[in-house]
């Protein structure tokens, strides 16, 4: 290569391995996102000095009262501060970022506080009844108003809920899950009209579709206040969720699973009943659950068209009132009694548990088909 | 050695006033990375690499694709770090002082150190002028109306993008060609005065028109700043860089450089054996 | 011509594809037809039903049933002026401490919090949209009133210049009316937001997540710090679907029954002062009144709930246009 001497070139100096290499240290990663000592020393400074300035203010400046008043100052003392040390040490758009984020911190902790205080409060309200087993064997009418906890329970309600549930079930998916199918597998102008109308009834206020079953079955068809009733109400308000989150599983089946069942000769609908069905059962699944836990919790259609009773009635048909555990949370808690208003809380916990129980296993089925693909 | 000769592959003479070498008092600053390792969680994807980059040079990252040269590239401006799982070993140095040092500012640097990436990404939201000052207004430079279109004219003339867009700044920078995007983008870097410009197959996305319009932007900027570009193209590596670094990383072992020098050795007489079989397309 | 007709190939006009289907996708598609249009029937049949119902009603009031405040089946005169107006002030009330509560914590959960907890916050926000309306309400009746009163009464002491925060009486006095400060719209307000917060900030953080890495790393390798690369990139990008989710909440928040049921004590005066006790919204309204009515009060209940239903449909359309017509929403698409 010496005959050829590279052009101008030369004129740059270019080293193309740093001469001062250190070869000998060792090659370990180097800390990137170390939070550094500043960072934390402004917070906990800022922390400090605002609750001291608080303590002080507190009293003379701001009179809240109570520890609530106490805290929500003690934040936006903290803003201020934290702003200002920043500020010290650092230019404009990291005073900023630094306080966008304690705010968005902020917002997240009080949402979490929120959902923390609803269930402990919840459960705590409660906590005097739940220890009585009697309280879930015992149908609500062998309490009494003012009796004490070891008589009457809830098991009635809570079998009127499944009831009222399960028929709804019965009625809302196969609607759900047709229209969905519908709306992914048929498509056309129709489809979209469709769509808008599930669409606009997902936020359809729930009260109005207790309004609706009451003037069509008991006003129309001079019905009763019964349990179908509540399920129809149910089933009216479940539908349009079990459609829409059907139609979002439906929808992640990737369109070359059909084109490839299309074009090995299947029919449309093998296609849909061999193909896009079980390729979408953990959402169409997931889709149910979610329903379900909307409907037991569902309490604005049941003050319209259940009717309040203690007695237990599994026959949702009959001209008889069919109790269930919103409507008997709601009632315990309006009637100004406090051992009625304990039962009320043991039964709200009981509601949570269901609901949350049935949110664990959507989570669970989701965690599932992670790991499996 | 007329086997190892093979410039005449590479069309590139008619650009020659442009793309010439020389470049009497470069400004831009010199970056030395100096033995860089890189980690995706455990997975090691660069061992030990170690390159300087001077003022008044384009230097080419040339490589197959999964070499590290990526990698590399975004270490120089702590791009890196945005990945949760990244982890690096080694110095950058910037003028001498090492940018991953305790006490470095992050947003400094990259202030310092631009960069232009494979897409073209100009913000949707913002016109084209809006675009051009985007940096300033995140670091929080606040500019007078006349510097602020002074400024504007000046990074877009500067990115050969002025006469083009001059009559429509207040445009929407989506509504322009891909390669006007771009080179929106290098006016976009340029705007902040960084001394050194990183570029990510900033090409790869464009048309050869578009392409040229790039190449040339990046030969007149060679004296004002220090242009560190990725390339998988072999051309585009001869006709704008000065100095050239080889990557490759064997199967399951981590990318390295195995040559690094001036452009017109790596490309006519390299030492390296692997250097010669990749520049002559035989493999990657 | 001549050269379609020697070589026998028909003239350059597109054909009819006729396929025939089999029988078995003729039933699928006219099945699941069916059901769909036993659905869009379902659904359209609820807002003529209520609209029939609601024929007496007009017949016998006319227009003064939107003008009239007060609301007594006893005397004849029913309206819903006052209703209505409280139905806004709870769902604007909600909105306002909803709104920003929600985008921050939309933006805390894409933005700010670590990766590794990420999908455990975005868990906790769906399990707050799932827990029951009625549990939210005895929270809000028995934990957050004795609270919300102070709060109340701190406010209309400091701010009661502005007329919609003064409170009858004097707050500053020793003995100040604790009754007047409770079941006001404010509280209902608090109370709802805490139902529509988890609905509004989980569409937020769908919209924010999809904001293309390109424009984020492009606002980062500029120097930006991470605010400045969320309000340059993140939240342009996803204002579509902060005013989709904003119009949702609002949706959710005129239609509120029993958390508002909790806290209402119905009162039909035209009141501005959301801290003062004594206020009605329309679904409180027929929830309440319901169980004990007679045919032409049952009537007019049932017009109150066609005028919730047109107002709560015009804002859900409002809120699809918003979304469909935003960048954010052309991404959703897969």
């Amino acid at each position: 290569m010496s005959t050829q001497s590279p052009p101008i070139t030369t004129e740059v100096e270019i080293v193309s391995v740093a001469e001062q290499a250190p070869i000998d240290r060792p090659d370990v990663p180097i800390p990137l996102r170390k939070i550094s000592a500043d960072e934390i020393l402004s917070v906990v400074g800022a922390l400090l000095g605002s609750f001291c300035l608080v303590w002080v203010l507190f009293d003379y400046v701001l009179p809240f009262g109570g520890g609530l008043g106490f805290i929500v100052s003690w934040y936006f003392a903290f803003l201020a501060l934290y702003a200002g040390i920043t500020g010290l040490s650092h230019p404009r758009p990291v005073v900023i970022d630094r306080v966008m984020g304690a705010v968005f911190i902020g917002m997240g902790l009080l949402v979490g506080f929120v959902l923390v205080t609803v269930v402990v409060y919840t459960t705590l309200q409660g906590r005097d009844v739940l220890p009585h087993w009697n309280f879930f064997t015992q149908p609500a009418s062998a309490g009494s108003l003012r009796g004490p906890y070891n008589k009457g329970g809830i098991s009635n309600i809570i079998m009127g809920s499944l009831i009222q549930v399960s028929i709804a079930v019965g009625i809302s998916f196969p609607l759900g899950i047709g229209t969905a199918v519908f709306m992914t597998e048929v498509g056309g102008a129709f489809s979209r009209v469709v769509r808008t109308v599930v669409e606009a009834m997902t936020a359809l206020p729930d009260l109005l579709a207790g309004l609706f079953v009451y003037a069509v079955l008991i006003l129309k068809f001079h019905g009763h206040r019964n349990g179908f009733a509540v399920s129809v109400a149910l089933a009216v308000t479940m539908t349009p969720i079990v459609a829409r989150s059907a139609e979002v599983a439906l929808r992640v089946v990737p369109g070359g699973l059909r084109e490839a069942g299309q074009a090995l000769g299947a029919s449309n609908w093998q296609t849909v009943r061999r193909i896009v069905l079980p390729t979408a059962t953990p959402g169409l699944v997931t889709a149910l659950i979610l329903s379900i836990a909307r409907g037991i919790g569902e309490s604005a259609p049941l003050l319209i068209v259940s009717g309040f009773t203690t007695f237990a009635n599994y026959n949702p048909v009959d001209g008889q009132p069919m109790n269930s555990l919103p409507l008997y949370i709601f009632e315990c808690l309006k009637s100004g009694e406090p051992r009625e208003i304990a039962r009320g809380f043991a039964a709200a916990v009981v509601l949570l548990f269901i609901v949350f129980f049935l949110f664990a296993i959507t989570r669970f089925l989701a965690r599932q088909k992670v790991t499996t693909r | 050695m007329q086997a190892a000769q093979p410039t005449s592959d590479f069309d590139v003479p008619a650009l020659a006033p442009d793309f010439g070498p020389e470049v009497l008092h470069p400004k831009g600053a010199h970056l030395d990375a100096v033995a860089v390792s890189a980690w995706f969680g455990t997975n090691k994807v660069l061992e030990r690499v170690s390159l300087s980059m001077s003022p008044g040079t384009v230097t080419a990252l040339i490589g197959p694709s999964g070499c590290g040269k990526s990698t590399f590239l975004r270490i120089l401006n702590r791009m890196h770090e945005m990945v949760p799982i990244a982890k690096l070993a080694g110095q950058v140095r910037l003028d001498g002082k090492d940018i991953y040092a305790p006490g470095q500012r992050l947003t400094e640097t990259r202030k310092r150190i631009g960069m232009v990436f494979q897409k073209p990404n100009p913000f949707p939201t913002m016109s084209i002028g809006e675009n051009v000052t985007a940096g300033l207004k995140l670091t929080g430079v606040r500019l007078g109306k006349s510097d602020r279109d002074a400024l504007i004219e000046r990074s877009l003339s500067r990115a050969g993008l002025w006469t083009e867009v001059k009559d429509r700044l207040g445009n929407a920078g989506g509504a322009l060609s891909g390669g006007q995007q771009q080179r929106l983008c290098i006016a976009r870097s340029l705007a902040v005065d960084p001394d050194v410009l990183l570029m990510d197959e900033p090409c790869s996305a464009l048309d050869p028109t578009s392409t040229f319009r790039v190449e040339q932007t990046i030969a007149e900027l060679r004296s004002e700043v220090t242009v560190v570009i990725v390339t998988h193209n072999m051309q585009q590596a001869a006709r704008v860089s000065q100095q050239c670094a080889f990557f490759l990383a064997a199967q399951g072992t981590p990318g390295g450089i195995v040559e690094a020098g001036p452009t017109t050795k790596i490309f006519s007489a390299p030492e390296d054996p692997r250097t010669e079989d990749y520049v002559n397309g035989r493999f990657g | 011509m001549a050269g379609s007709a020697e070589s026998g190939i028909s003239p350059d006009q597109p054909i009819t594809i006729r396929a025939t289907l089999p029988w078995a996708d003729r039933v699928f598609r006219r099945g699941v037809s069916g059901v769909a249009g036993l659905v869009l029937a379902l659904f359209g049949s609820i807002g003529l039903f209520l609209a029939y119902q609601s024929i007496p009603t007009f017949n016998r009031y006319g227009l003064s049933f939107l003008t009239r405040a007060n609301w007594d089946p006893e005397l004849d005169k029913v309206g819903i002026s006052s209703t209505l107006l409280g139905t806004f002030e709870v769902a604007v009330i909600a909105l306002m401490i909803a709104f920003p509560v929600a985008l921050g914590t939309a933006l805390f959960i894409s933005e700010y919090s670590p990766a590794r907890i990420r999908s455990l916050l975005i868990s906790l926000v769906d399990l707050m949209a799932a827990v029951p309306s009625v549990i939210y309400g005895a929270w809000g009746f028995f934990l957050l009133m004795p609270h919300a009163k102070l709060v109340s009464r701190w406010i209309s002491l400091y701010l009661g210049w502005i007329p919609i925060f003064r409170v009858n009486g004097d707050p500053s006095s020793a003995t100040w009316a604790q009754s007047r400060f409770v079941n006001s719209a404010f509280i209902a307000g608090i109370c709802v937001s805490l139902m529509i917060i988890p609905i509004a900030c989980s569409v937020m953080r769908g919209v924010f997540a999809q904001a293309p890495l390109g424009e984020r790393e492009a606002a980062y390798a500029l120097g930006s710090t991470r605010w400045g690369m969320v309000h340059t990139v993140v939240l342009p990008f996803g204002r579509g679907g902060i005013i989709g989710g904003t119009m949702l909440g609002l949706g959710r928040a005129l239609g509120e029954t029993i958390a508002v049921l909790f806290i209402i004590s119905l009162n039909f005066n035209i009141n501005f002062r959301i801290l003062q006790s004594g206020f009605s919204t329309i679904s409180a309204l027929i929830a309440n009144d319901f169980g004990e009515s007679t045919k032409p009060q049952l009537a007019a209940l049932f017009t109150a709930g066609l005028v919730l239903f047109i107002i709560t449909l015009a804002v859900n359309t409002g809120a699809a246009v918003l979304i469909g017509r935003s960048r954010s929403g052309a991404a959703t698409e897969i």
